[in-house]
């Protein structure tokens, strides 16, 4: 079998021969003949076969003669020249960069283009004068990178990235180095004239590095012991923020009093590597968002039909504007926006981004259709029912679940140990300063700030860090992206795993075909592939694929009714192809036992044969990875379908699986609701954007995605379809990497405990700290990514030899 | 040996200098994106062949 030389893909029946290549389909060709006369060539050098299956649909950028569209878009605009981002799903491998970053070969006007690829956009600046916004587009298009516009790109008010983080870092970072520099002499001691005569320039430059390190690289610590304190919690930043500043005052009385060089270096040696901590632990995956509504899968315009003097004038409005009682034209594969009535035309919905239903709806005149459904065959007119705000699938937004921020406050592990820790600490110093009151009551202060010094608790809170980084990282790599490091804590608590049905344990197509009735022969065979042939009806094209393709003849009649089915004629044999009543119509008294099924009836000559029954298609190794959670997790699926397919389910799952059918969205969220105020943590793990309330809902929401680039709703993590059946690995590694933050929790103690050792007996010297800190910082770092490296591996392993 | 003041002076100034380019450069966004440079550096010198010769190069090129 050959391979498409452009896109990869086997060529299977309409092969192209074209320039000694082979090609899948003239779109693929199409793509080829512009690059190639282009000098563009270098495309298929780069990489082997790095093509996109271009897809080009008449009219579908039209919106982009509105010039308020338009202008919403671009980035720049002034004179001639524009700048806009596009995002571009497809861009995959280093041809895709190549050959956007050299669109001006294919056309002057585009002055410069530059691809993020993390990000799948592409920056281009043009020549307005040249082309307009439409062209390049279309220009894109053609070329198989079809940019992706939606109503998140309207409405956008630029978030500032917040880099904060990282110059708190490099200021520290800064002074950190700096100040080791400058306290190097003074580690020796040595009584040396010159060293004696410059000690003070230098310790008075050190207090300067550190001034900026005290207020702006560790300003969060102190903002975040405030809160916590005010709302009554020790969270691992008060003593934090207690060491810090003892640090500052003790050494900034020392160097003003004489006594000594101060800890200046381990102060801001301690912020530096706090911060590389929690650096550490944001990991983004930028072609990912975590935070989509309906918004990103929303178009920004659509076609309205205007009356005028008889005639029909069409439109391109922005959603927005489309108010009740507007006439829409919803082209071929177009999304519909919003709730509305249908007035012309055959309307074959696909609500499986709502519903996760696969299977398209039929709709006949004066149906009400929901926002949100993709029309499937030729182009419809409707009428607005609802604005889009007002619209049923919207509407789920408003619900107070996604106005909140940020979900209930979870005490991380990290904060209750640090409960604990923070008063042993204060009791342990007040405990030694009264000792040593009676001693040698010079010495008492001088223990009491050694103390809080060296027991801050630098490694403990870089336990967590560096742990769950590591975590979030090695998911990433096997296909988990989770949000954020917290998520990973909240994933070991989880006692009771929610699924949603379709899309999420089964496969969004219904791939599975059973033929049941009284066998076909050849002839008829041949008839039924012949007639399925010119039939657009998604169910008919997957049938039409499995069917063997040897004998196709030529109709002689052929009638297709919309939403029933197909009557075709060949050498006077008559074949119907649909519905069971379109194909039965006979008034035999057949039991429906396929009542809630998906399926094909076909007749021949009158006389009722059989049909084609579609199962969904349920993933690799459910059953697998329900027998292994049902031992240590409370299973329920919740399903927005009916119960078709309820005995087939129960033989599957194990005994103690709850399992609901008819969840409308609402009802999922609810139930998550119910879950957890009986004390359960819950996990939802579901796809579509009926899901989305109970994703946002649950302790964790993990969206299933085929592709992961194309969008998901809001949820904490988005898991790689193909990685299903390691959801319990997934499980069980978190509570493994929860397990090493406490083992951490007790290597770090130890060396609190040396620290403390030399704090009490009062040895403390700024040289003594300056290399503990680092040193238990450096080797919990080292001992987390470690272990959790090594906890990985068992992940890849299983992931590499299936 | 009071150039020490001097050599101070300058050392600090110096660190100072690489500091503040530093926080610049990721004003500025360098950072942002640190995964295509490393694939467009790979293309530039294709790309002066391909201009000067002005004809296909052979195809054993993969990357």
């Amino acid at each position: 079998m050959d391979n498409c030389f452009h896109c990869g893909d086997e060529c299977k029946t309409n092969k192209i021969k074209h320039d000694n290549k082979c090609f899948c389909c003239n779109g693929c060709k199409t793509v080829y003949d512009i690059l190639n006369d282009n000098d563009l060539s270098y495309y298929y050098d780069l990489e082997h076969t790095p093509g996109n299956t271009p897809f080009i649909q008449e009219g579908k950028f039209d919106f982009l003669d509105n010039e308020q569209i338009v202008s919403k878009l671009l980035e720049f605009n002034e004179q001639d020249i524009q700048v806009v981002s596009l995002l571009i799903p497809t861009i995959h491998c280093s041809s895709c960069i190549w050959v956007l970053e050299n669109l001006n070969k294919l056309n002057a006007a585009v002055k410069t283009s530059q691809v993020n690829f993390p990000k799948k956009t592409v920056r281009i600046t043009f020549s307005s004068k040249e082309m307009t916004l439409k062209d390049l587009v279309i220009l894109l298009s053609r070329i198989a990178y079809e940019p992706y516009i939606s109503l998140e790109d309207a409405s956008k008010s630029k978030p500032k990235i917040n880099r904060s983080l990282i110059y708190k870092l490099g200021v520290a970072g800064f002074a950190f180095g700096n100040i080791m520099f400058l306290s190097f002499p003074e580690y020796f001691e040595v009584d040396e004239f010159w060293l004696d005569k410059f000690k003070h320039i230098f310790r008075w430059l050190m207090f300067a590095f550190a001034l900026p390190v005290l207020l702006y690289s560790s300003s969060d610590y102190f903002i975040s012991a405030y809160k916590g304190l005010r709302s009554k919690i020790l969270n691992i930043d008060v003593p934090i923020a207690i060491g810090i500043s003892v640090l500052f005052i003790r050494s900034s009385v020392e160097i003003l009093m004489d006594y000594g060089s101060g800890f200046f270096d381990s102060m801001s040696g301690l912020v530096f590597f706090l911060l590389l901590g929690k650096f550490f632990q944001q990991k983004t995956y930028a072609f990912l968002s975590f935070e989509r509504d309906y918004k990103s899968y929303f178009p920004i315009a659509v076609t309205r039909l205007i009356k005028k003097d008889s005639s029909k004038l069409e439109e391109q409005t922005q959603i927005y504007d489309v108010k009740k009682g507007d006439r829409l034209l919803i082209r071929h594969l177009e999304l519909l926006p919003v709730d509305a009535v249908l007035i012309n035309g055959n309307a074959l919905i696909d609500y499986s981004f709502v519903t996760g239903e696969a299977e398209p709806i039929t709709k006949t005149s004066g149906d009400q259709l929901f926002a949100g459904g993709r029309q499937q065959a030729g182009p419809i007119e409707v009428e607005v029912l609802k604005t889009v705000e007002q619209s049923y699938l919207t509407q789920l937004w408003s619900n107070d679940i996604f106005k909140k921020n940020s979900r209930n406050v979870f005490e991380t592990l990290t904060d209750s140990i640090s409960k604990r820790f923070t008063i042993t600490l204060i009791i342990i110093a007040l405990i030694a300063t009264i000792f040593w009151l009676f001693i040698d009551s010079y010495l008492a202060l001088n223990v009491f700030t050694a103390v809080l010094i060296v027991a801050c608790p630098c490694a403990i809170a870089l336990a967590a860090p560096f742990t769950l980084g590591n975590l979030l990282r090695i998911f990433g790599r096997h296909k988990l992206y989770i949000k954020d490091s917290s998520v990973i804590e909240q994933m070991a608590n989880i006692n009771t795993i929610v699924f949603d049905k379709t899309g999420t344990i089964t496969t969004s197509k219904k791939n599975a075909i059973v033929y049941e009735g009284i066998s076909l022969t050849k002839e008829e065979q041949s008839l039924l592939t012949s007639t399925l042939r010119a039939s657009n009806h998604p169910l008919s094209r997957s049938l039409y694929a499995i069917l063997d393709k040897n004998n196709i003849c030529t109709l002689d009649d052929y009638k297709e009714d919309i939403g029933q089915g197909i009557t075709a004629i060949i050498n006077h044999q008559k074949i119907k192809v649909g519905s069971f009543n379109y194909v039965n119509n006979k008034e035999s008294k057949q039991t429906l036992k396929t009542h809630n099924r998906t399926a094909i009836h076909i007749s021949t000559e009158n006389t009722y044969k059989g049909c084609y029954a579609f199962f969904n298609e349920y993933r690799d190794g459910v059953e697998e990875v329900f027998n292994k959670l049902s031992n240590t997790y409370k299973i329920v699926i919740l399903s927005g379908d009916n119960d078709g397919e309820k005995a087939y389910l129960e033989a599957m799952l194990p005994k103690n699986t709850t399992i609901l059918f008819n969840q409308k969205p609402e009802d999922k969220l609810n139930y998550i609701k119910k879950e957890q105020a009986l004390g359960f943590n819950v996990l939802m793990i579901g796809d579509g954007l009926n899901d989305a309330g109970a994703l946002a809902q649950s302790n964790v929401g993990i969206s299933i995605s085929e592709n992961v680039n194309i969008f998901s709703p809001a949820c904490d993590g988005i898991l790689d379809a193909s990685k299903f059946k390691h959801i319990p690995k997934y499980l069980s590694l978190s509570k493994k990497g929860i397990k090493i933050i406490k083992y951490a929790f007790i290597f770090s103690l130890f060396y609190n405990l040396i620290g403390l050792g030399f704090a009490i007996t009062g040895q403390l010297k700024p040289v003594v700290a300056a290399i503990l800190m680092p040193l238990s910082s450096i080797s919990i770092v080292i001992f987390t990514t470690l272990t959790t490296h090594f906890i990985g591996k068992k992940l890849k392993i299983k992931t590499n030899i299936p | 040996m009071n150039i020490i003041y001097m050599l101070l002076a300058i050392s600090v100034i110096v660190a100072l200098i690489f500091f503040v380019t530093f926080i610049l450069s990721v004003k500025r966004g360098q950072y942002d994106d640190t995964y295509t440079p490393s694939i467009r550096m790979l293309f530039d010198d294709e790309l002066v062949i391909d201009k000067d010769s002005n004809k296909k190069k052979p195809k054993n090129q993969t990357n």
